[in-house]
């Protein structure tokens, strides 16, 4: 135990000595937590459309006119032709080109049915599915609006109307901003304990000091609980400071219980932990140890369900995404600091997270050989 | 001459000796491009929709069969009440409900005029949002079929054309994002580490004494970089092509040209941070942990960068993969050509200048 407690002095005080890695630890979390947040928005403002009207009658004048009024489209250009309106799009201006072709009007009073054309960039699927449903609720309006105005042969039957009451619960708003402070959050000390702590080690290994202590009568395990402990005390202080960002600057303050939520985050923090050494042990130089930890914590963030949902993936992917500790725990952070879920809810996940710290750190210890 | 070709052949010797930072690599960029180009996509599918039907009618039997029979939603029906619903949210088993109200379908039918309620979880706001527009697209369809003189004069019907991307592929957008992101990391990490190695290790005096230029000596160490990076691309190409199915639609020379330049662009980035850092450990937190998030939002393949802040926006003016990401989509995805994508050549080539006299400025010619 003495012995334990001088190597936690000596890794204290350099994790203290280092300026930068301090820094990288408190001030960058910080600030990523204030500055992010702002920048990450999947909103859809509008959609910007080019349009080309080969008919300049009234009723096309009408539809554009409707459209631009709709405020879903910013009407960016009127064009001439097609190809010139394709110009905007390939610029990347335009979303959308709408074009409406010669004898719109006359086609529409003859034959009660008009095509008109809407090209969409699709490259960007959200984007392109929003603008094309918008139009078509837009078109459909204008349908209705023209039976009624200009069709004189028309009258109109009993329509049937279903009417939608929306609610979001928990996010009354849908505002951004409560599902991507905890994404962040989550993500910081995802990269605290998972790549700071496998550098950590390799460092030594790379500089050769692991010989060193190889010599002296410091056990394994006491080696081991040096490196991580620092790292999990710190762990725990971001994810404290995080929680004191949100509350100062986004006004979220969870409505689940604390005690919940530090039970999951220490328990997250030694699975992670668990996943630095074990990277540490895999590889022998700090650009592999980091190479490695890059490629992890890539998949963490982009299948995890940090950004986008987990449910959307192919099944093959959920798969993978339930084998990393970030998916659960991400999960159990929005819960319990949205909805304010109990114990009960998120007992599943617990285990889940209990058994990734067991079998990572199991692993890791294996695999570590004190003689490198 | 010869001498340089000498000190850049002890530089591949230095790169290629380590099998194990070269198999990391080349191993990971091409699982990540295959992992996310299937797995990410901008669709939201398999949602899990509680219905409470308290009508049991005609009309909303007929809903929740459209309903399911769309590929967005798996229907539980098993939720009786409320209490049911806010159950299945807190425990995350269910994101969204819809209720029919008592006599739903027999208000539609004599009142034309009924009610039905959707709950979301707020919680994923992307979610909440997509589900009120997909629910309200298949009831407004639904109404219309159902209204009498559904067939009615004056008719817009739209025709809607995908371009450059008639397949309706959701993830097309992620792949040159992804490329973009990977590509700059990996190049960036490579040099971040090649002079501050020399540096930690004290190997400086060698390189201090040799008869070359400090520009020289630093391109000596770069160009095996640059080699490796290049391979790594075609590599990455060749996975998007056969593996994802993606359709190089524009120039490949041109789609090479400018990718050299920005992995130049990468690797100066890197020497900067070489060459102004003094430990390998700080110059890799910089190069991967600082860039890795500012980077992945500022390309602007995940949020736009339309909806951000103006003073965001001009950061994102700063990341080489913002550029890249536009040239990539303008040159392999909608085949356009260099008129298109000059002025982002441009600000890729004043970064690799900038970035690369930075590097030099800093290269210590002494011993401190």
């Amino acid at each position: 135990m003495k012995v334990l407690r001088f190597i936690l002095k000596k890794e204290f005080r350099q994790i203290f000595r280092d300026k930068t890695i301090l820094a990288m630890m408190l001030v960058m979390p910080t600030v990523q937590l204030i500055i992010l947040p702002l920048a990450m928005n999947f909103d859809v403002k509008h959609v910007n459309l080019a349009v080309v009207d080969n008919d300049h009658s009234t009723w096309s004048q009408q539809l554009i006119n409707k459209i631009g009024a709709s405020g879903y489209f910013r009407i960016i250009a009127a064009a001439p032709s097609f190809r010139e309106a394709l110009g905007y799009i390939e610029r990347e201006q335009a979303d959308v080109v709408l074009e409406i072709p010669p004898g719109f009007e006359r086609n529409l009073v003859r034959e009660n049915e008009q095509h008109i054309g809407v090209s969409v960039d699709a490259i960007n699927g959200t984007k392109a599915a929003l603008g094309g449903s918008y139009l078509l609720t837009v078109i459909a309006d204008f349908n209705q609006h023209v039976r009624l105005n200009e069709g004189g042969k028309f009258v109109p039957g009993k329509g049937m109307n279903i009417g939608i009451t929306y609610s979001n619960w928990y996010n009354p708003l849908a505002e951004y901003r409560f599902y991507v402070v905890p994404a962040v959050m989550v993500l910081l000390l995802t990269l605290i304990a998972g790549f700071l702590s496998a550098l950590n080690i390799v460092r030594e290994k790379e500089m050769g000091t692991i010989e060193q202590i190889n010599v002296t009568p410091i056990k394994k395990w006491q080696f081991i609980l040096g490196k991580l402990v620092p790292f999990w005390v710190m762990g725990l202080v971001v994810f404290t400071l995080a929680l004191t960002v949100e509350r100062v600057v986004y006004g979220i303050w969870p409505v689940g219980s604390f005690a919940l939520l530090y039970l999951f985050a220490a328990v997250y923090l030694v699975a992670l932990l668990g996943f630095g050494l074990l990277v540490s042990t895999y590889t022998d130089s700090q650009l592999q140890a980091m190479f490695v930890a890059f490629f992890f914590v890539m998949i963490f963030m982009l299948m995890s369900g940090l950004f986008t949902a987990v449910d959307s993936m192919p099944g093959w992917a959920q798969d993978i995404a339930a084998l990393t500790p970030v998916t659960h725990f991400v999960k159990v952070v929005r819960m319990i600091v949205l909805k304010g879920s109990t114990f009960a809810d998120v007992q599943k996940e617990f285990l889940y997270l209990v058994g990734f710290a067991v079998v990572l750190n199991s692993w890791a210890i294996w695999n570590y050989r004190k003689t490198s | 001459m010869k001498q340089l070709l000498v000190f850049i052949r002890k530089e591949f010797f230095h790169v290629f000796r380590d099998k194990r930072t070269l198999l990391i690599m080349f191993g990971l960029p091409v699982v990540q491009i295959v992992l996310f180009g299937f797995a990410l996509t901008s669709e939201v599918k398999n949602i899990t929709l509680t219905v409470i039907d308290q009508a049991r009618d005609v009309n909303s039997t007929q809903i929740i069969n459209k309903i399911k029979s769309s590929s967005y939603f798996i229907v539980d029906e098993s939720a009786v009440n409320y209490d049911a619903v806010s159950t299945a949210f807190k425990k995350g088993t269910a994101k969204c409900a819809l209720i029919f109200p008592a006599g739903f379908g027999n208000d539609l039918q004599h009142a034309g005029q009924a009610q039905v309620q959707v709950l979301t979880d707020g919680s994923d706001p992307n979610m909440a949002k997509t589900v009120i527009n997909y629910l309200t697209t298949i009831l407004t369809t639904y109404q219309r079929e159902i209204s009498p003189g559904a067939q009615l004069p004056y008719r817009i019907i739209p025709e809607q054309r995908m371009l450059y991307n008639e397949e309706g592929n959701g993830s097309l957008n992620f792949i040159p994002g992804v490329m973009a992101l990977v590509l700059m990391l990996v190049c960036t990490a490579l040099t971040s580490v090649a002079v501050v190695r020399e540096k930690e290790l004290g190997t400086m005096e060698i390189l201090l004494v040799s008869p070359f230029k400090p520009l020289l000596v630093l391109l000596a160490k770069a160009v095996p970089y640059l080699v490796l990076s290049l391979a790594n691309f075609t590599l990455i190409l060749i996975l998007a092509v056969f593996v994802l199915h993606v359709e190089v639609k524009g120039s490949i020379i041109l789609l090479f040209l400018v990718s050299t330049l920005f992995i130049i662009a990468c690797l100066s980035i890197g020497l900067m941070i070489s060459n102004t850092t003094n430990s390998q450990q700080t110059a890799l937190l910089l190069s991967m942990m600082g860039m890795m998030i500012p980077t992945l939002i500022f390309t602007g393949f995940m949020f736009p960068l339309e909806n951000m802040p103006w003073i965001f926006q001009m950061i994102s003016y700063v990341v080489p993969a913002r550029w890249y990401f536009l040239i990539i989509k303008a040159v392999m995805l909608k085949g356009l050509g260099f008129s298109y994508i000059w002025k982002e050549t441009a600000v890729l080539l004043g970064m690799t200048v900038i970035a690369l006299s930075i590097a030099l400025k800093n290269f210590k010619i002494r011993l401190s």
